[in-house]
């Protein structure tokens, strides 16, 4: 087990250096990142000039790469437009953006796979119809609609019917907001609650969905067969040898699915007026900020690939045969 | 079961008596496994005909198959026949500002007067040309990469599937977000719109194709074809494509439903769908601050965009349903 | 007569499916006496793996059941599923045909060994990983206590197939239900195999039904044989009865197929033209007439039932199908069984016309 998750891991460091590679020829071919300040009149050849030689727009693609990777691996991440460090933007945005997904990705996870259950052992019945139908109405919903329609339709009706504030819907935290920790906390969990709300609903679907076809596929199973065969109770065949087995290839989904997830809390934030990751994300783009834009994408893909490897590692732990791959 | 006509009459005989792979004597003019399903786990039978009919009869005894499919045709007709028909185009600009819905405007005005049920249908129209675009594109070049990489395997396959890997690394969003910022300004932006997302969205097609073909191509009926002199390209096309085709099917409409999401969340966010021309998550955009006050032009947009998606899901469930051969299999 | 372990009387089993009823098992009766074995063998879709499954209760939920099951002095058929746990393993146990899926995959095989164990008996679980490793040894696993920490993965085909006859062996069952055991099995492997399964038959005392389409597994293990044809049992009889004077047709042409040591190589093996019918229909007249040399009009009209089968030497068979009683359903079982085996086929690829008169 050991030697499998260190060779994950040292795979997981080669993968993240590929995609460093692929971030950058993306974000460098996508255009001339002055396009806009050589179109305004206003600005001084002499000035778009100096801006050139900041960016070594005039050296080759690879020296380029070179000298925004050896500085990024020390944590400097260049200059934005406006001349600030990107560095502490990122990591103060990033703050803002994690609570939100890691407080959407548990929960998710584990209203994914109650559901599921529930869903496959009431098959067929009222039960499962509701959920699925449910389900399918999450998943086709876009991330955008259903942040809106939470925010227009369920915090603010509620907040004018009993006349006080009980959801925000703009923003992370108070502008104004001090005090300890603990004391922030009841302000922090008003403006989560449904930014978080809407990440979850969009992101449990799919993995309830496949959770409820892995089980009452493994129900059908060679193997389920044979553990009734030996007389063990019902409710043990259920939770050792159904539950526990269909548990595998949920992993691989959730796993996959995370990616998905950190685009899904760039809307919300957008939707919600977050000052998170996403809103300065796109703000970049749309200001041919590349250093920004290269940051972010660097900064997600290494979150994906941790939550790769940990859902690796708890697939290894479920299922003895890959250990030794 | 391996074709055997092309056999003289003593291979034909060998094969008949023949053994199963377990060494042990069959009894002879048996299929090997005369059971009821509609042929092997990849629904490989043979009448292919038969099977198409199987799989239709089944679609239709799926309610929510059928709602999804009458919804969406009935989108697509109503979208086309509104832009022949209609009073008034997506572009008019009439005099009744933010008005709410009347006999003359079924969905209300907006607050330049355009008419917003001209709007809805001519964005349903875009979304689902956009989609269908997108759901070749992908399904055309994500099944062939997939196709060669389970295919031959080794190295090919390594090389192609870490590639994919490595995009998907990157959440889709950011990397469309970069390229929908490029062809923002193009003109027909539309058309370069549903480039970029098939661009993205083959990678999945990939994966499922490539799955797939690495499993049957350790099945019997290759390695039989092979022994029978056919080419690669043969193989490919004509045993394991079929095979394989029933979860392409299901795969191309749900990528549909998805680009149809990814399309009207860029616009939403201003990177899509450009003004003048409309999309239904460009409306949902324009009309977001209005939702409590001006509802109509917020609830008909978002109505009908999660209405198409919706129907779209219940066509690949049922697609799923009617496809998947495992259903009615009895043990004997 | 002896005291029945297992009797089965009239079962019917059918299934519901989106295409219409399969009716996979239609009135099979027999009896299993103590310590006997009795082989079933048809080819697939003949019922035989339906009513093992009927028997230990495990079918599909859109299976309908009809007839008696008699355990003893207990009735199977509609008892619930915690009764059904109660009986299953430690009264009647099941070996599956496919050992690669068999096994859990999750679990190691003494784990999933102690688990049979203690599901009916209350030992710790120190005591049944015990039992599980003895078991192990005595189904010829070498270094039983090291490789009981093994997972199913980690064993070659054969070796999972005898770490599932251990499991079936562990509570001492009356009775063991074998599923086409050896059929995923390469032939080297399969004697190892039936052996064991000779192994747990001396340690635990219990009956066999042993479910197989490979009459050489039949003629080295079975007491009495059924011979099963689109879901009915169309011969039974003691193993000497079935391979030397077999009373139907059907029967004639399985051994007619079998390849023999003892040929002299340019003899052709005999052939049953055709196929089975599709268990969708319920036939009219005999199931097997569409296929048979001997076909007469009579076997299209009326679909025989089980008629004693004349002895050679003494005409005096007697009583219903329980052991010691050769019986075939056939209208010309009398005159089949005089035939020599296998002569109503010929060793052509052709369809041939033929009748008996």
């Amino acid at each position: 087990m050991g030697a499998y998750v260190l060779r994950r891991l040292v795979i997981s460091v080669v993968v993240l250096l590929l995609a460093t590679i692929v971030v950058f020829l993306l974000v460098a071919e996508s255009g001339d990142p002055l396009s806009l300040l050589r179109a305004n009149p206003k600005i001084s050849h002499a000035t778009i000039v100096a801006r050139e030689r900041l960016l070594h727009l005039n050296d080759s693609l690879p020296q380029r790469y070179w000298i925004w990777f050896s500085h990024a691996v020390h944590g400097d991440f260049g200059q934005t437009i406006d001349g600030q460090r990107v560095g502490p933007q990122l990591t103060s945005h990033l703050l803002v953006t994690l609570r939100m997904v890691i407080l959407a990705t548990l929960i998710s996870i584990v209203l994914a796979l109650g559901v599921g259950v529930y869903a496959a052992l009431r098959q067929g019945r009222v039960g499962d119809h509701v959920v699925t139908v449910t389900n399918f109405v999450f998943l086709a919903a876009p991330v955008f609609v259903v942040g809106l329609l939470l925010k227009e339709f369920v915090a603010i009706p509620l907040n004018q019917h009993l006349n006080r504030i009980i959801f925000y819907t703009n923003g992370e935290q108070s502008p104004t907001l001090t005090g300890s920790f603990v004391s922030r906390l009841p302000d922090y969990a008003a403006h989560t609650a449904l930014p978080t709300l809407t990440l979850i609903l969009v992101s449990y679907s799919s993995w309830a969905i496949y959770q409820r076809s892995s089980i009452l596929e493994t129900m059908d199973g060679d193997h389920v067969r044979l553990a009734r065969s030996k007389g063990i109770s019902p409710r043990r065949v259920l939770v050792r040898h159904v539950f526990r087995n269909a548990l595998i290839p949920v992993t691989t989904v959730i796993a996959l699915d995370f990616a998905a997830i950190l685009g899904g809390a760039l809307i919300t934030e957008i939707v919600f007026g977050w000052q998170g990751l996403g809103v300065w994300y796109l703000n970049g783009v749309n200001n041919l900020d590349v250093n920004v834009t290269l940051a972010y994408l660097l900064i997600s893909a290494t979150f994906v690939i941790l939550f790769n490897l940990l859902a690796d590692i708890v697939y290894a732990y479920l299922d003895p045969r890959i250990r030794y791959d | 079961m391996t074709d055997i006509s092309g056999l003289s009459p003593r291979q034909q005989r060998l094969r008949r008596v023949g053994t199963t792979e377990a060494g042990m004597h069959t009894l002879p003019g048996v299929p090997p496994e005369a059971s009821t399903d509609q042929g092997d786990e990849h629904g490989l039978s043979g009448e292919a005909r038969g099977q198409l009919a199987t799989a239709a009869r089944r679609f239709i005894h799926e309610p929510l198959a059928v709602l999804g499919l009458s919804i969406f045709v009935g989108l697509a007709v109503a979208a086309l026949l509104t832009g022949w028909f209609w009073t008034y185009s997506y572009t008019s600009i009439t005099n009744t500002l933010n008005a709410p819905p009347s006999w003359s405007h079924p969905f209300g005005t907006n607050s330049i007067g355009g008419d917003v049920f001209a709007q809805v249908m001519h964005g349903t129209l875009q979304d689902i040309e956009i989609a269908l675009i997108v759901a070749v594109l992908a399904t055309v070049v994500g099944a062939s990469i997939g196709a060669l990489a389970g295919f031959y395997g080794g190295a090919t396959d390594t090389l192609l599937m870490r590639f994919v890997d490595l995009i998907l690394v990157i959440p889709v969003l950011a990397i469309l977000i970069v390229l929908a910022h490029i062809v923002a300004k193009q003109a027909s932006n539309w058309f370069w719109l549903a480039v970029i997302i098939g661009a993205v969205s083959w990678t999945y097609v990939a994966r499922l194709v490539r799955a797939d073909f690495l499993s049957l191509r350790e099945r019997e009926f290759v390695e039989a074809s092979r022994a029978l002199g056919a080419t690669n390209r043969r193989i490919i096309l004509r045993h394991m494509l079929p095979n394989a085709a029933g979860p392409i099917i299901v795969n191309a409409t749900i990528t549909v439903a998805l680009s149809i999401v990814l399309e009207s969340t860029l616009s939403y966010i201003g990177l899509g769908i450009q003004p003048p021309n409309v999309s239904l998550g460009l409306l949902v955009d324009q009309g977001q601050d209005s939702a409590t006050t001006e509802w109509w032009l917020f609830v008909f947009p978002v109505l009908f965009l999660v209405i198409l998606i919706l129907s779209i899901f219940f066509i690949g469930d049922g697609l799923r349903e009617a496809l998947d051969p495992k259903k009615n299999r009895v043990r004997a | 007569m002896s005291e029945t372990t297992l009797a089965v009387q009239d079962l019917n089993v059918e299934f519901a499916t989106g295409e219409g009823t399969v009716y996979a098992v239609r009135g099979i009766s027999f009896a299993l006496a103590p310590e006997e074995v009795l082989g079933i063998v048809g080819e697939s879709g003949s019922g035989k793996s339906v009513t093992a499954l009927a028997i230990m209760g495990l079918l599909a939920k859109n299976a309908r059941l009809t007839g008696s099951i008699a355990f003893g002095d207990r009735e199977l058929t509609g008892l619930k599923e915690k009764e059904m746990s109660g009986i299953r393993g430690t009264g009647i146990a099941m070996v599956f045909q496919d050992p690669m899926t068999s096994l859990n995959p999750v679990y190691t095989v003494g784990w999933q060994i102690a688990e049979a164990v203690r599901a009916h008996q209350d030992v710790s679980k120190d005591e049944a990983m015990a039992r599980a490793v003895s078991l192990l040894e005595l189904v010829g696993i070498p270094r039983a206590a090291e490789r009981a920490k093994n997972y199913p993965h980690e064993f070659s085909g054969g070796m999972r197939q005898r770490v599932v006859i251990a499991i079936a062996m562990a509570n001492d069952p009356a009775v063991i239900l074998a599923d086409e055991p050896t059929t995923a099995l390469d032939v080297t492997v399969q004697a190892q195999v039936l052996s064991t399964l000779q192994t747990a038959l001396e340690e635990t005392r219990a009956s066999l039904l042993l479910i197989t389409h490979d009459l050489g597994v039949i003629a080295g293990l079975a007491d009495r044989v059924l011979v099963m044809y689109a879901g009915r049992p169309v011969e039974i009889g003691t193993v000497e009865d079935i391979f030397y004077r077999p009373a139907m047709p059907y029967t004639h042409g399985l051994l007619g197929s079998l390849p023999r040591l003892d040929s002299d190589g340019s003899e052709r093996l005999r052939q049953i033209p055709g196929a089975p019918p599709s268990l969708t229909d319920e036939p009219k007249g005999c199931p097997f007439a569409p296929r048979c040399p001997l076909r007469e009009p009579l076997c299209d009209e009326e679909e025989p039932a089980l008629r004693t089968v004349v002895a050679p030497e003494d005409s005096s068979g007697t009583g219903p199908a329980t052991g010691g009683t050769h019986v075939a359903a056939c209208h010309f079982a009398d005159a089949v069984a005089d035939l020599p085996v296998a002569s109503m086929f010929s060793d052509s690829s052709e369809d041939q016309e033929g009748g008996i008169t």
